[in-house]
């Protein structure tokens, strides 16, 4: 069971407590109209599915109800950080190209 | 004295407290202190079990965990059954009731022994795969004969009497293992201040030390153990718990602890039995220790064949000596502790055969003087007896080359201990994710280096002396201890025995004058009837993985894990594809370490404490007026109320009908409600509804359709406007949850500049739903508010007083009837619901449930999200095109998935209302459309049914659901081939059954 640091609350908290909501920095496109089929089934479905590093949203549920990023490594299901939405991790996790 | 075996002095039992207990139902005796096994020993019992695949007769082999053979069935009843318990770990009460778990029908005679004596060579690895497998109808007949011959114990047959706990714990150093390492580790980290537990499986912390007789500071080292947790108890922040095995080591330092607390003794029924700890610790020291690995030879799974060290243990903790005349096989110094022990204990010891030529320990030349016969650079090649061992056939060997090379001569003897060395006890570390590494030092793997906080100490790094344990152990600790920036204490090493040891060999498999593929059997894994034979087989039939050879011929996957047998499997793996043992790799242990009681695991999350159970304002009257309830979420809601013996059939019958003639009533309070403010929340609404929300004015009611990204329709409700910038949503009762995450998911990622409040106000409001014509005059008793139809309009809503009491009146039909939906704060919501009651008893008030409220939504074609819709359909398969706006400026969620090309296409399956031909049939939900009922077999299906019900108001059945274009093939024919072989036919319909105008609403 995960042990995750909620940048929210500011505490290290039980994996019980959150949802896990998928890989992050997937922005929703702003003008939906304009993209391809193709480019939005992308959005829609297609995630990466590295061996290491990856970001990944989750969601502290049973806490403060809020979402927060974390750099996840699946392979050591280490947590290298959690941070803010709409920032970008400080560590040096190489990108993935749906990262950019 | 009834216990042949037992010595009349010495080890760890109390010879004034005999304890009598029953095995096969033949009443035996044993002392307190005793485990089952030491006490089958101490009564001469030889053959514990049967094989699993040979049915040969086996004994207990080891005294710890890591026993293959003897796995008990224990319990006096059939509610007490406990199948899979390891003999060796569990202690003796009075009126312990056991059995062995194999042999059928007995144990000595055994009906597969047969088939495994007349198949017996025919049985090689991957049997089950190239036998059972053809014809494959075959398979079922064979499962049931082959899972009875083989199983390791049953359930019980009544429910679980006891009770189980769950406690979370947080610690700064967990120790694992209470041996000399685990001891001097918890001894220094508790010294320094830290927050300790200290966990260990056995009966008695101590580990080694009790059973042997080395000294530590001049005294027995069960005196040291004694003295050491006596300083442990008495500190504050130690938590000591023996019986207590870790059995998973799971991530970021999360681990399992399954304590027993009443399984070693007689207890009423009803108590705590076992605790899960969860705890997660800042460190881990894994002071886990290692298993003796037996040596691999001709016939070694005789009962009496037994590992040194568990000899040693049964003879000094136990006082238990298991035979007459012993053998032992070496190929290190430890071994010859056994021949020493027993020697002490005034048996004869025949000789000792090690592998070794040359050997000059402590131990070896402690053998010497005691005039015990060694032969040198000699294996055991064979044991011979029927049902225990008689003697063995021992031999000159070159174990390098792995040959005979000598003549053979015979030893008489009944006991034959082997040592091949010891593996470390790395399986706690692997359930971390790494591979353990092969140390060549200690012949066997042990942990790898770890991202985790974990420090190891002791034999599971590969030492093999008591003082480099206890250093281990406190250094250890120190190290942790300064990584907690605490004071660290100063502990001294304890003084110790010396002890020269001459090198171990790296030998597993002792060779045979014949090929492996025709000596004697030479078992490997004895929970499985794994051979060395089989694992040559299996790599010369090309498995060269390690984990295919495994999978080949079960290697390691008892209820053991493999504990005596991977590394031995793997030596014979790798030598027979000429590789190294590192080069070849080791399989992976996983949690749990030894088997647990589903009962640790569920703990008190059973019974009515299962899930958690929420109830209505009003259940109580729902259950004294005899509701039957269905499960939805986890709400309890009443589905019918049946007068006196009415069938349900019936009750909802009369339901239907009393609601549309005059006026029913349903307990809505479950709906999802979710509060929205703030100067965000209309335009949050018009981006998360497919319709418009711009106009909607304070006092007015919209239902609005939620899709996802894709376009597909997930959730549904009725939103009203309660001012300005205040919106009241509701949900499905099952969604509410999943809705109000997703709602707060899209505002915090995506849209976080809207600003907009969100709370779940479901428990907060009792919700009433009075619907039919004589509603209004009901309602209207007990309000001042105006109910005129044209002050109150249909999907207006008004604040005002029901019953006394502060209330919102929402005028929204879900049956299509002159309907209002009275909420009240939850706290008066029987007061008022009761009130209503009162005043409709002149019109016949009938309280009807879901059952009722989905048949009266379906003769008006309201679709109930998640029955009608499965994440595949869209608004328009649905014919809800009215619910959809496509021209609001902001492009909605569902808006773009809902343009991709295949949902537009015209021939997709779309809503459309059943009407069978024959009105009394109601099809089953779920049954399949054909528009050929003659096509051949598989016919094309065009769509399912999703609701279909009797309606008592039109006196026929209903149905809708899904057909292939269906909106526009309307009063054509659909056919619906059913289980039992008949054919309904139907015709395609509006799905609105019941006033399509609409005009009982509008009154």
């Amino acid at each position: 069971m995960l042990h995750i640091y909620c940048p929210h609350c500011g505490e290290y908290r039980e994996e019980d407590e959150f949802h896990y909501k998928g890989q992050a920095h997937i922005a929703r496109p702003l003008d939906p109209e304009a993209c391809s089929d193709q480019e939005w089934g992308e959005y829609l479905y297609f995630r990466d599915n590295p061996r290491g590093d990856h970001r990944e949203v989750w969601f502290h549920a049973t806490g403060c109800r809020k979402f927060f990023n974390v750099v996840r490594n699946t392979l050591t299901y280490e947590i290298r950080e959690s941070y803010l939405i709409g920032t970008q991790p400080k560590g040096d996790a190489p990108l993935g190209a749906a990262d950019s | 004295m009834s216990q042949p075996n037992r010595l009349n002095s010495g080890g760890r039992i109390d010879r004034d407290r005999p304890i009598s207990f029953k095995w096969r139902g033949k009443t035996l005796t044993g002392f307190e202190g005793d485990t089952l096994a030491s006490a089958l020993l101490a009564n001469g019992v030889s053959t514990v079990a049967r094989s699993f695949k040979y049915s040969r007769p086996r004994g207990i082999v080891a005294a710890g965990a890591e026993e293959p053979n003897a796995i008990m069935q224990l319990g006096a009843t059939q509610a007490t059954q406990i199948p899979n318990v390891r003999a060796t770990q569990q202690a003796l009460y009075e009126g312990l009731v056991a059995a062995p778990t194999s042999g059928w029908p007995s144990l000595r005679f055994d009906l597969m022994g047969l088939v495994g004596k007349i198949a017996g060579s025919a049985m090689p690895p991957g049997f089950y795969y190239k036998t059972f497998m053809y014809p494959k109808t075959f398979w079922m007949t064979y499962e049931k004969f082959i899972r009875r011959a083989a199983g390791f114990g049953r359930a019980p047959k009544k429910p679980d009497p006891d009770q189980y706990d769950k406690v979370n714990q947080h610690c700064d150093v967990l120790v694992v293992g209470g041996g000399p390492a685990g001891l001097m580790a918890a001894f220094t980290a508790a010294s320094s201040g830290a927050r300790v537990i200290l966990a260990d499986e056995q009966e008695e912390m101590g580990g080694q030390l009790l059973s042997s007789h080395e000294t530590i500071d001049g005294q027995i080292g069960a005196n040291w153990v004694k003295a050491v947790l006596e300083r442990l108890a008495s500190m504050n922040d130690v938590i000591l718990l023996p019986r207590a095995t870790v059995n998973g080591y799971h991530d970021h330092n999360f681990l399992t602890i399954h304590e027993r607390l009443t399984d070693h003794i007689n207890v009423q029924s009803g108590s705590v039995r076992q605790r899960l700890h969860r705890v997660r610790a800042k460190w881990v020291i894994l002071a886990t220790g290692a298993h003796e690995r037996p040596l691999v030879f001709g016939n070694n799974d005789l009962p009496g064949c037994m590992l040194c060290s568990a000899v040693s243990t049964y003879i000094n903790r136990y006082a238990v000596v298991p035979g007459q005349r012993l053998v032992v096989m070496t190929s290190n110094d430890s071994g010859y502790q056994a021949a020493i022990d027993w020697h002490q204990a005034g048996r004869e010891v025949v000789a000792v055969v090690d592998t070794r030529e040359g050997v000059q320990g402590d131990l070896v030349n402690a053998a010497r003087a005691r005039g015990i016969t060694i032969f040198q650079g000699s294996g055991i090649i064979d044991v011979k007896g029927r049902r225990h061992v008689q003697s063995v056939e021992i031999a000159k060997i070159d174990a390098e080359r792995h040959r005979v090379v000598g003549g053979s001569q015979q030893l008489l003897c009944d006991t034959v201990a082997s040592s091949g060395g010891w593996s470390p006890v790395v399986h706690l570390s692997c359930h971390t994710g790494r591979r353990p590494e092969w140390s060549q030092d200690a012949l066997g793997f042990v942990p790898a280096p770890t991202k985790e906080p974990m420090v190891a100490a002791g034999a599971v790094t590969g030492c093999t002396s008591t003082a480099d344990a206890m250093k281990q152990g406190r250094d250890a600790a120190l190290k942790i201890v300064e990584a907690l920036s605490l004071m660290s204490a100063d502990v001294a090493i304890p003084e110790t025995e010396s002890r020269e040891q001459s090198p171990g060999m790296a030998v597993f498999h002792i060779p045979h004058t014949k090929p492996t593929s025709r000596a004697p059997k030479q078992f490997v894994d004895f929970q499985n009837d794994v051979t060395a034979a089989a694992i040559e087989i299996s790599c010369s039939e090309g498995f060269e993985s390690i984990e295919h050879v495994k999978r080949y011929t079960a290697l390691g996957f008892g209820t053991d894990q493999g504990k005596l047998g991977n590394i031995n499997g793997l030596a014979i793996a790798a030598a027979a594809q000429q590789k190294s043992i590192p080069e070849v790799g080791t399989t992976m242990f996983r949690p749990n370490y030894t088997p647990v009681s589903f009962g640790a695991m569920a703990g008190r999350d059973c019974g009515a404490l299962f899930d958690p159970i929420r109830y209505t304002a009003m259940h109580a009257w729902h259950a004294r007026q005899g509701a039957m309830f269905e499960d939805v979420g986890q709400w309890k809601r009443p589905w019918y109320f049946p007068k006196g013996r009415e069938s349900m059939a019936d009750a909802v019958n009369r339901e239907c009908v009393a609601t549309r003639e005059s006026v029913g009533i349903l307990d809505a309070s479950t709906l999802g409600k979710i509060d929205i403010q703030g100067p965000g929340a209309r335009e949050f609404l018009g981006r998360v509804y497919t319709n418009a929300w711009a106009k909607l004015a304070p006092g007015r009611c919209r239902y609005g359709l939620m899709c996802g990204e894709d376009g597909m329709v997930f959730d549904d409700g009725v939103t009203s406007c309660l001012g300005e910038q205040h919106f009241l949503m509701t949900t499905t009762t099952g969604g509410a949850a999943r809705v109000l995450e997703w709602l707060e998911f899209y505002h915090q990622t995506e849209w976080p500049d809207l600003e907009l409040y969100m709370t779940s106000v479901t428990d907060q409001w009792a919700t009433m739903t009075i619907s039919g014509p004589n509603s209004r005059q009901l309602l209207a008793k007990i309000t001042d508010i105006d109910l005129s139809a044209d002050s109150f309009r249909y999907m207006d809503w008004k604040p005002g007083v029901v019953a006394g009491v502060p209330a919102r009146i929402f005028r929204i039909s879900f049956t299509g009837e002159l309907s209002f939906e009275v909420n009240v704060q939850a706290n008066y919501g029987l007061h008022v619901w009761e009130a209503l009651f009162e005043a409709g008893a002149e019109f016949n008030l009938t309280p009807y449930g879901t059952e009722t409220m989905h048949v009266l939504r379906a003769e008006k074609g309201f679709i109930i999200a998640g029955q009608d819709t499965d994440g595949s359909i869209t608004p328009y398969d649905l014919g809800m095109d009215w619910a959809v706006s496509p021209n609001k400026p902001f492009s909605f969620i569902g808006k773009r998935g809902m343009a991709r090309a295949d949902c537009v296409r015209a021939d997709r399956k779309q809503w459309v209302g059943i009407k069978t031909k024959d009105p009394s049939i109601v099809l089953p939900e779920g049954a399949q459309g054909v528009f050929d009922p003659n096509a051949p077999i598989p016919m094309p299906m065009v769509g399912h049914i999703t609701s279909s019900y009797w309606s008592a108001n039109l006196g026929r059945s209903i149905a809708q659901g899904f057909v292939k274009g269906g909106l526009s093939k309307l009063g054509e024919a659909v056919y619906y081939p059913l289980a039992d072989g008949s054919v309904v036919e139907a015709e395609i319909c509006s799905p609105v059954f019941i006033d399509p105008e609409g005009e009982r609403q509008h009154v």
